[in-house]
């Protein structure tokens, strides 16, 4: 039996190996001489990892007031802020917090109206041209997923918003309306440094500095790029109790069944 | 333990009406329950029916999910987002189906390796392992055109670098790209037709997946000896194989749902989640990781380097990138011919002591060629890539036909029962062959 476990897990280790090789070569690997992103231990990673409620509810004051005047948020939808803690009439009264577009109307006229719990967050601009145009040529991003879209992505954006330096190093040009942040691949970024101090005043009271925020939309727009994380990791949880339970049955009773096939 | 084939006695007289006319439950029970096993089995031999089950996974998840997919150039990413984010556990179905894929092939490279190793392609098997690598050349088209339905940057981007790999096709090539797409680019017509074959193919692995079957089960398992066994060392399928892959199938299952529930990204790539513009090209395009081996072989064959010789089939009209797509097809359609290229009549590489090296050489080659794959390809990298590309040839068309002149195997058993002792009586001499 100790050889048959040998080989199993041999096999367990194989498709580990197999599965984890291309995590170690398939990304790019970071240019050499890069600064390394800022880390944090979030509170969603890990196997039981959570949302930091009051960070996500801070997180969503600096998205709503500093980030949205530019960014989207196109996936999510104001009911989904009930995972942040926000009761239906919270939720009501932030979606009424904004203006929509809707329409036609039964005379065929677009029209505006307060928003709704099932409303998605309205865009900035009306249309990606728009958005281009307002911000010198290239549209802002969409931050739904934007921690999902970037390697190690909220070490990622929460570094970003840090990275602004006044002065470039030496024998980089950044050209007008471009700004030096030491995390942006190319290091020429044109989004003007978007935090500053005290740029929000928090419900919470919470002194506002640029890592405090920096850290809490981070966390918020984790949120914003998978609500279901908690339910994944919690049912995650109970189904490997489950197979735990189920392997050691089975492994139980193929002993038992093959009690009775002679060895060699 | 003996598996003896007596005819199922159907209790039920519906059955046994049922069966007289369409004897598909004695077939079924011939083939999965009575079906006679080598006893002595290990657990590599678990990942066929491993690589089954994936299969149904995959077509089961697969259909619950294009009953909310949209697949259409402006709608197919944000319907993903909605599957992730409004269907009931439509992420568990995405990161289930998407993973699904990873493990599939982590099964089936496992399941041709086990193969490798123990000689099952070798007479009388010949066929049952062509038909196996029919079926991973359908799952590498299905997995393909699946990877492009997110639409995101690198389903598209993929999809143009794979596509246009049959533009350097002489004459016809920019014709047949153009007809592959459906129009002059990338487009909702490509998606459209990626889409219906992604859902078309499945159902043809399954065929094929049966014609494997059928060919296994005329010879019956090979087994880690690799000699022919006799009726007495076979045990029915039915329980012992069945309640040994019900174990593997949970520890298996342990490490696909790791994946599933606690790092549902990791074997993706960030750029997928990024809606797909055919105006910006992602920095570094990258396959997914089981296609990487592939892709080295491809990008490494370029008339530079070690390969600088072969700038000689210039002269003749193919180009680089042409000679490229012949090698990455090359190094699957050798493993057609696999069974005529060894020579030895040992199947089991434990009885064969160079063998038994060389497989394992060639495993770390093929890692090597995923990690060259991965990598962008620097000049170092592209040496490093065209050393192991020529390996992987040099074995299957050098090493393997050669070693079964000139290796001399270690001493086969006579039966399962019997292992080799040192100059045990009894035991037959086995010869290099010819």
């Amino acid at each position: 039996m100790r050889y048959r476990l040998k080989t199993l897990l041999a096999a367990g280790g194989f498709a580990l190996l197999s599965s984890a090789l291309p995590c170690l070569g398939g990304p790019a690997a970071a240019v050499e001489g890069e600064e390394p992103l800022l880390k944090r231990e979030w509170p969603s990673n890990g196997v039981f990892g959570t949302f930091d409620r009051a960070a996500l509810q801070r997180g969503f004051q600096v998205y709503q007031n500093v980030c949205h005047s530019c960014h989207s948020l196109d996936y999510v939808a104001f009911r989904n802020m009930e995972l942040l803690g926000y009761n239906e009439d919270e939720i009501g009264a932030i979606a009424a917090g904004y203006t929509v577009n809707d329409g036609p109307n039964d005379d065929g006229d677009m029209f505006e109206r307060p928003g709704r719990a099932s409303d998605h967050f309205p865009p900035p601009f009306p249309n990606a041209k728009a958005a281009a145009a307002a911000n010198g040529g290239k549209a802002p991003p969409d931050l739904s997923l934007i921690t999902k879209a970037r390697e190690e992505g909220q070490d990622y954006v929460y570094s970003l918003l840090q990275g602004y330096h006044d002065e470039a190093p030496e024998g980089v040009t950044v050209p007008d309306g471009s700004y030096y942040n030491a995390y942006y691949p190319g290091h020429v970024i044109a989004m003007p440094p978007p935090l500053s101090e005290d740029a929000v005043e928090y419900a919470d009271g919470t002194p506002a500095t640029i890592q405090q925020m920096s850290a809490d939309v981070t966390q918020f727009l984790a949120f914003a790029a998978e609500p279901t994380l908690e339910q994944r990791k919690q049912t995650g949880v109970m189904v490997f109790l489950f197979l735990i339970l189920f392997t050691g049955i089975f492994y139980a009773y193929k002993r038992r069944v093959w009690a009775d096939v002679k060895k060699h | 333990m003996s598996a003896d084939t007596t005819n199922p006695v159907f209790k039920s007289g519906i059955l046994r009406w049922i069966d007289d006319r369409l004897p598909i439950l004695s077939w079924g029970y011939d083939e999965f329950v009575a079906y006679p096993a080598p006893k002595n089995l290990n657990y590599w031999w678990n990942f066929g029916s491993l690589a089954g089950l994936m299969l149904t996974i995959q077509i089961v998840t697969g259909i619950v999910l294009v009953m909310q997919y949209t697949p259409n150039t402006t709608m197919a990413f944000a319907s993903v987002e909605h599957i992730m984010r409004d269907v009931n556990y439509g992420w568990l179905l995405r990161y289930a189906h998407a993973n699904g894929a990873s493990m599939f092939f982590v099964v089936v490279y496992i399941h041709i390796a086990r193969g490798l190793y123990y000689g099952s392609y070798k007479a009388p098997r010949e066929l049952l392992w062509m038909l196996g690598v029919v079926i991973f050349l359908l799952m590498m088209a299905t997995a393909f055109m699946g990877y492009v339905l997110p639409w995101g940057q690198m389903s598209f981007w993929g999809a143009k670098v794979i596509t246009n790999l049959f533009s350097a096709i002489p004459f016809v090539g920019e014709p047949i790209v153009t007809w592959l797409w459906g129009g002059f680019s990338v487009d909702n017509p490509t998606l459209n037709r990626f889409f219906s074959l992604h859902y078309l193919l499945p159902f043809i692995i399954t065929a094929v997946v049966f014609l494997h079957i059928l060919a296994l089960h005329q010879f019956g398992s090979n087994n880690p000896t690799g000699i022919d066994i006799s009726k007495k060392d076979k045990i029915p399928f039915h329980p012992y194989y069945t309640v040994k892959d019900s174990f593997g199938v949970g520890v298996f299952f342990l490490i696909y749902a790791f994946f599933v529930f606690f790092a549902p990204n990791v074997l993706g790539h960030p750029d997928n989640y990024i809606p797909a513009n055919p105006l910006v090209t992602p920095p570094h395009i990258v396959p997914e990781w089981y296609f990487l081996p592939f892709y080295a072989i491809l990008r490494s064959t370029v008339y530079e380097q070690l390969f600088t010789p072969l700038g000689i089939f210039a002269w003749f009209g193919i180009t680089a990138k042409l000679m490229g797509v012949i090698a990455m097809f090359a190094s699957i359609a050798v493993l057609f011919v696999l069974p005529w290229l060894d020579t030895s009549r040992v199947r089991s590489a434990r009885f064969r002591p160079i063998y038994k090296w060389l497989f394992w050489v060639f495993v770390a080659d093929v890692v090597l060629l995923g990690w060259v794959g991965g990598q962008v390809p620097t000049e170092g990298v592209v040496w490093i890539g065209q050393f192991a590309t020529l390996y992987y040839f040099i074995h299957f068309l050098v090493l393997v036909p050669l070693l079964g002149k000139f290796e001399r195997p270690s001493r086969l058993p006579e039966s399962i029962n019997k292992p080799v002792l040192g100059g045990a009586p009894g035991g037959a001499q086995a010869q290099p062959a010819e």
